[in-house]
Formats: structure tokens, C-alpha cells, sequence
């Protein structure tokens, strides 16, 4: 649940909520850690193993067909933030509470901080490389 | 939905102080998103939040110093950055010594002990079995969970210190009884006596689990009478670093597992798996990764930490004699007291060994950088993460071995049959 297909926009359930923002989409199409699997200095994807090998997080929309547990993922999305070098907002498919405690503790900080939306992996595709504009409510559109 | 109690809500908004609401609100969201209807109060908690990852992690302890927070639960630390007890020289440059010196130093402010291990439950931190608790390092989780019977998730950064200010924790997974239960049987009575008796084949074991369990609770059968509880701590970390394992069983041994029906909650388990000697040499293969050399530049041990039993074990295969290459033992401050109570700290030292104590050798830079280095271990979670963290390969193998090796400079391998 949490989308319905309006025409050209997508409505995708509030995990974290925030500003409406506008940006490029970068969609991964293979789950990803973010602890070892983005570089917490610059965004970077370093994973040797991960398909966008060398893409880079910072300023994208960043759509997330799935995430790899670990502990220390918050932390890797709290110094991205901290580093100016965090997605503009994060779209998953499943809520990780782990990674999204970064932005838990961003917010509790004072730090300006990427909303955080659920939207099904299957619908994650036809946003890669699009530019997207998301209204605070969780309204997606493709400009 | 989250209900939260007048008095928990009362805290959040302030009335406890800035960090006491800051603490509030981050249980409070992560119970929200993980769809915990309810907050529990927790007896304990163990804090792996004090690890140095960048400087943002460092200013939010100060933070929540700044706004009076003090841990609500007895609070033990794992290991840090920087070795305040230890002898190693640690690689780490001014800005980041710096940083971590102080991350260090918030969490103790806060009233947490001055630990700093990964072995807590050695270190005299043992809660009650069918206690609430929110500890944080998986070794540390799969060990409160499985040996001890206390119930905790995995508790990861900013999560754990903010549980152990407000006293509580979120009211799901692990902390709820019908989540304990087994699904998977792993059967290895058809082993060897002597291979299910020997501490070398307990991190293979943990691999294994944690391959085959992922996340799930497994229960594992043919093991009474052949466990320690080093040899529960090895499989234990081993399992948590090859797979998400919080919680397994040992039929037999581990307190929620009087026998294997118990552990499975008088249910058929979805799977059962009878270990061969051949998984078990598949496994052994994976956890070296150094291929067929000789060489052997450094010998890690501990990690777990090394408890006092360990390194009795150590020093008796010694026997005196001299090192070629360099053993790291890595232990607490708990095992290294004691051994310089008793005057043995320096003679280990004059032979070779040295201690890395607070911390260790794959979670901050003490290993010399040096080109296609090969490390020796006798430890699963060393195996798994020394490769991608120190930039050496592994080549595993018994604790004698390990010892024979670091004496002669090269590889030493004993007679061992594998069955």
C-alpha cells in the first residue's frame, strides 16, 4: 500500500517527513549496505560488488530497492548529512529503522535533513535518471 | 500504532532535560518505524555507539552531555577507538585521535563503565535470563540472546545509548517470546566427538549458522557435553559476522533449549540440515583467504576479546619460548588487571606478545601496512573482517597452530582430521 497511480505522478507513504524536493533520481537496482557500501566522506557507492559501483548519493533522489542491515548504516547516513553529502530525499521499498535513525538523529541535531518516503521497488524503476519533484505530502512527479 | 505512557511522554517533551528528551524521541521514532505498538523498560544496555565513524557520531554524545543526559540502566562500553589500557601504537592521524579521544570521553560522562570490550559478559555484565535489555555488537547480542537467555535486538549506533538514557527500549523482535522460538534444526551428532570437543571447530560451526539462519533462530543438535563457553562466545560471533544471527539455540546447553522439541516450540522446524564432514571443509575453506602460501607477517587472536581462560591456554602452548612474528592478543581491561596483578603481563610482552587492550586490530589502524601481508587468526569474526578492514589476507587455523606459527615465522600446521 502507501501508492496509487494518479497519471503521471506516484503517491508514496510519509516515513520521515520533510520539504518537497526536486531532483535527479538515482535509482539502484541491487540492494546495497550502507556501512562499507557509501564512502560517509563523499557519497560515493564503493562497493566492489554493487551494480552503481562509483555513482555517488549526494543530492540525488535516491531510490532504494532494498538495504543490507547493519548496525552502523545509521551512522554512515549521519555523517553524510553532517558532510553535506546526503541524498535529497530517500524513496524504499521497505522501511529500514536502522538507516532511517540517521535522519532520526540529523532532525534531533538541527540538521537539514532528506524526507524519507515508502515506495515499492516496482514502481523505483521508472523514476532512474528522471528528474522527480516530491511534494511534502509524498505526491511524486516526473518533470 | 506507538502508544507512549504519560510519563514517557512527559520526557520526550522536556521535562526530564534536553538529552533525556533527545533519548525519548530517538526510541520513540525507531519503535514508530519499526511498528512496535509499546515501550518496554530495560535492565541493561551495552554501547557499541562509541566507535569513532566521523565526527558527526562525536558531536552527538556531546550533545546529548550538554543537555545533562545520564544512562538510566547499567551501561558497559565496547571497545573505542584509541587504547587508553593498552600498548599497541595506533595509526590514527591528529583530527580523528582527537575526535575519538572525545566521543570516548562523552560516553563515559554519560555514567557508562569504562569497559571497552566486546566481551561484557566476561567483564562481570551478565543480566538475568528472560530479562529485557538493549545491547549493542553482535557477538555481544548472539551471546546475551543465546548463552544467557536475556533478550535484546540488535541495538546498533545512536540506538543503544539513547535506550540506555531513557530506561527503555521498543517493544518488538527478540523481546517478544514467540519470536524466540527455533524454525531450523542444524543436526552435527554424525561429526566427530573429538572435532565437536575442540575449540578450532567452533567458528567454522558459527560460519555455518550463520549462512544457513540469515536472521532466523536456528537450534542446533549434538553439541551437549562437547561446549565451553569460549567455545559458545566463537560460534556465537562467527555466526553473527557471517549472517544476521541474534539468537540461536544449542540443544542441551543454552537456557531456553532444555532439548530441541523446547527450542522449536513443539513445532516441526521449516528446515533441517544434518552437517557433513564435507560442509564442514567447504567452510573451513572460506574462512582463509590467504591460498596456499607459507607466509605469515602477524598473528591476531581475541575477538572476542580474550578471556583469562584463553589466555592461560596461550601462554601454556608458548611454554617460554620466543616469537618470530608479532602475536596481537586483544582483550579487556578486565583479563589484562588481573595478569598484571599477577606479574605475567610483561613476561608475555618480553616473548612477543602484544597486548591490544580497549580495542582491536579490524576496528582501528594498528596492523603495520605492509604489501600482500598474511594474518594468522584462530577467530571467525577476524577471519571474516580482517581481509576488507586491514588489507590482509587470512589464513585461519587452531589456536597451537597459530602459536607454533608466530614461533617458527611461518606457517605451522598440525595433523588434524576434519571429521
Amino acid at each position: 500500500m502507501g501508492l496509487e497511480m494518479t497519471g503521471m505522478e506516484l503517491k508514496a507513504e510519509i516515513l520521515l517527513p520533510g520539504h518537497a524536493v526536486a531532483g535527479v533520481c538515482l535509482a539502484l537496482t541491487a540492494p546495497i549496505s550502507f556501512w562499507g557500501g557509501v564512502d560517509p566522506a563523499s557519497g560515493a557507492i564503493i562497493d566492489a560488488r554493487h551494480p552503481e559501483r562509483g555513482r555517488n548519493v549526494a543530492g540525488r533522489i535516491l531510490a532504494l530497492p532494498g538495504t543490507i542491515g547493519s548496525s552502523s548504516a545509521s551512522a554512515v547516513l549521519l555523517e553524510l548529512v553532517h558532510a553535506g553529502r546526503a541524498p535529497t530525499a530517500l524513496l524504499m521499498d521497505a522501511p529500514d529503522a536502522i538507516l532511517l535513525l540517521g535522519l532520526v538523529v540529523a532532525r534531533e541535531m538541527g540538521w537539514s535533513t532528506p524526507p524519507a518516503f515508502r515506495l515499492p521497488a516496482a514502481d523505483q524503476k521508472a523514476l532512474a535518471d528522471r528528474r522527480v519533484a516530491i511534494s511534502a505530502q509524498g505526491v511524486i512527479s516526473v518533470e | 500504532m506507538l502508544e507512549l505512557t504519560s510519563d514517557e511522554r512527559a520526557v520526550a517533551d522536556g521535562g526530564a532535560g534536553h538529552g533525556a528528551a533527545m533519548a525519548m524521541r530517538i526510541v520513540a521514532e525507531a519503535a514508530r518505524l519499526m511498528g512496535a505498538p509499546r515501550l518496554i523498560p530495560i535492565a541493561s544496555a551495552h554501547i557499541d555507539g562509541a566507535l569513532y565513524h566521523g565526527d558527526s557520531g562525536t558531536l552527538f554524545a556531546e550533545n546529548l552531555v550538554a543537555g545533562g543526559a545520564r544512562v538510566g540502566v547499567r551501561a558497559s562500553l565496547n571497545v573505542g577507538s584509541l587504547a587508553p589500557a593498552g600498548c599497541a601504537a595506533i595509526r590514527l592521524a591528529a583530527h580523528e585521535r582527537d575526535m575519538a579521544r572525545r566521543m570516548m570521553r562523552a560516553y563515559e560522562a554519560m555514567g557508562c563503565e569504562p569497559s571497552w570490550t566486546c566481551a561484557p559478559y566476561q567483564a562481570g555484565h551478565r543480566p538475568a535470563q528472560g530479562s529485557d535489555v538493549a545491547w549493542g555488537e553482535s557477538n555481544a547480542v548472539a551471546f546475551c540472546n543465546s548463552v544467557l537467555g536475556a533478550r535484546t535486538n540488535r541495538y546498533g549506533d545512536f540506538l543503544d545509548i539513547a535506550c540506555a538514557i531513557s530506561a527503555r527500549a521498543p517493544d518488538y523482535g527478540l523481546h517478544r517470546p514467540e519470536n524466540r522460538v527455533a524454525t531450523l534444526l542444524i543436526d552435527v551428532g554424525s561429526l566427530s566427538r573429538a572435532l565437536r570437543s575442540s575449540d578450532v571447530f567452533y567458528p567454522v560451526l558459527g560460519t555455518i549458522l550463520g549462512r544457513r539462519a540469515g536472521s532466523d533462530v536456528a537450534v542446533l543438535e549434538g553439541l551437549q557435553g562437547c561446549t565451553t563457553e569460549d567455545r559458545l562466545k566463537a560460534l556465537g560471533a562467527a555466526a553473527a559476522s557471517a549472517g544476521g544471527v541474534g539468537l540461536f539455540h544449542v540443544a542441551g546447553v543454552t537456557p531456553e533449549a532444555p532439548d530441541v522439541a523446547t527450542a522449536l516450540g513443539g513445532a516441526a522446524p521449516r528446515e533441517t540440515s544434518v552437517l557433513t564432514p564435507n560442509d564442514i571443509a567447504a567452510a573451513l575453506a572460506q574462512l582463509s583467504t590467504a591460498g596456499a602460501t607459507g607466509r605469515v607477517d602477524a598473528v591476531a587472536i581475541g575477538s572476542p576479546h580474550l578471556s583469562l581462560a584463553e589466555i592461560e591456554a596461550l601462554d601454556t602452548l608458548m611454554a617460554g619460548r620466543k616469537l618470530k612474528v608479532p602475536l596481537y592478543a586483544n582483550t579487556g581491561r578486565h583479563v589484562v588487571g588481573p595478569l598484571e596483578a599477577q606479574g605475567r603481563r610483561t613476561a608475555l610482552e618480553a616473548a612477543g606478545v602484544v597486548f591490544v587492550v580497549d580495542t582491536c586490530v579490524v576496528v582501528t589502524p594498528i596492523l603495520p601496512e605492509l604489501e600482500n601481508a598474511v594474518l594468522m587468526t584462530n577467530s571467525g569474526k577476524f577471519a571474516h573482517y580482517a581481509p576488507g578492514n586491514t588489507g590482509y589476507a587470512v589464513t585461519y587455523g587452531s589456536l597451537a597452530e597459530c602459536v607454533e606459527s608466530a614461533v617458527a615465522g611461518r606457517l605451522v600446521r598440525e595433523p588434524w582430521a576434519w571429521k
